[in-house]
């Protein structure tokens, strides 16, 4: 009977052990799990409705604004020639700055994920559109040329960022998914050509199926940059002075 | 069967009460004991019930099994392999057939108590 006594303690002390496993393991999984609370999440998408619908009203805004200055430009370039040389000025500056649509021959690349069959094994990433190779093309479009590009709709300016944000890119704070149409404005041969160089851009993406398609246009149409535009930081220094 | 609840309860309330945590890389060791001390807890009423319980025999299992199954999904990380579901397959099996053998040594008993009231 002691013998037995003795061999319940033992299995007391056991199962007293696996108790507290079970809540050391339980809490770290369930601190490790996502635990946030529906409540949480709802609060979150309404604030996330009502900040999106803010910015959709005041991007209108702009639209309207920016319209009502090229009215007053057109007005002020009829009182003189000297005017009207400075709205043609202030036209090349935006063009060149990505603020106005455009339009003019040139490429239209089409970039998707890969459809090849995947071996199991192989890293899954290789055969997704990373910013990196949209940057690439990009990259090698301005190199060959290229007068103004836009991606899924985006202008391409001087201060896009071109960014993986979890399964999406993110270029001027807008998140674009695959599939991926860029238009270039350019000379189309150059520009095709460019691309297609051995060893190029291309066909490196070509290795693992990424689908690529490159197509000239004679008339393509390149949106503007509809963004805010603000330097905060940046101070202009005027010629001459030090 | 008292003594493993009792057992159990102690240790869910202390560890509850008390800060442990594990770091996410053990979680799957800590899982693999906890399948260690389940077999074991297991192993033991079954030891108990067949009247051939041996607190050295009880302890060092507890003890190896734990280990070796740590081993296993050591290597096996170190390795590539899941090798740790050889031990969750082991102690799987093990849990239900002693399972199976105290069910069946309990309903014994009861039938034997019946008849001979």
């Amino acid at each position: 009977m002691k013998e037995n006594t003795k061999a319940h303690f033992m299995i007391a002390i056991i199962s007293f052990l696996l108790g507290l496993m079970l809540v050391a393991q339980f809490r770290s999984v369930q601190t490790d799990g996502n635990v946030t609370s529906i409540q949480r999440a709802q609060e979150l998408s309404t604030q996330l409705k009502t900040v999106t619908e803010e910015r959709d009203m005041y991007k209108r805004e702009l639209v309207e604004l920016r319209n009502r200055i090229t009215e007053y430009e057109n007005a002020a370039s009829e009182i003189s020639s000297f005017t009207e040389a400075m709205k043609k000025e202030l036209e090349k500056v935006r063009m060149h700055a990505g603020l106005i649509a455009g339009t003019g021959q040139g490429v239209v690349i089409t970039l998707d994920d890969s459809i090849l069959p995947r071996q199991p094994g192989e890293d899954p990433n290789l055969f997704l559109i990373h910013d990196e190779d949209l940057l690439k093309v990009i990259n090698e479009l301005f190199a060959a040329g290229a007068e103004a590009v836009s991606v899924n709709g985006q202008r391409i300016i001087t201060t896009s960022e071109i960014r993986c944000v979890g399964p999406t890119i993110i270029i001027n704070s807008v998140k674009l998914a695959p599939p991926f149409v860029i238009h270039a404005v350019g000379d189309p041969e150059i520009l095709e050509t460019a691309l297609k160089m051995r060893g190029g851009v291309i066909e490196s993406l070509q290795v693992f199926g990424i689908q690529v398609s490159i197509k000239k246009q004679d008339k393509i149409e390149i949106p503007a940059y509809t963004g805010p535009i603000q330097f905060k930081y940046l101070k202009p220094v005027k010629a001459g002075e030090k | 069967m008292l003594y493993v609840l009792i057992g159990l309860l102690l240790g869910l309330l202390i560890g509850f009460y008390s800060p442990i945590t594990v770091p996410t890389i053990y979680a799957p060791y800590v899982s693999i004991s906890i399948l260690a001390a389940l077999d074991s807890v297991f192993g033991g009423i079954k030891a108990l019930e067949e009247d051939s319980f041996d607190i050295n025999i009880f302890i060092t299992g507890f003890f190896s099994n734990a280990l070796m199954a740590g081993l296993l999904a050591y290597f096996g990380d170190r390795l590539g392999i899941q090798l740790y579901l050889a031990a969750i397959f082991a102690f799987g099996v093990r849990i239900f057939q002693n399972l199976a053998i105290i069910r069946r040594s309990i309903v014994k008993r009861l039938f034997l108590k019946n008849n001979k009231k």
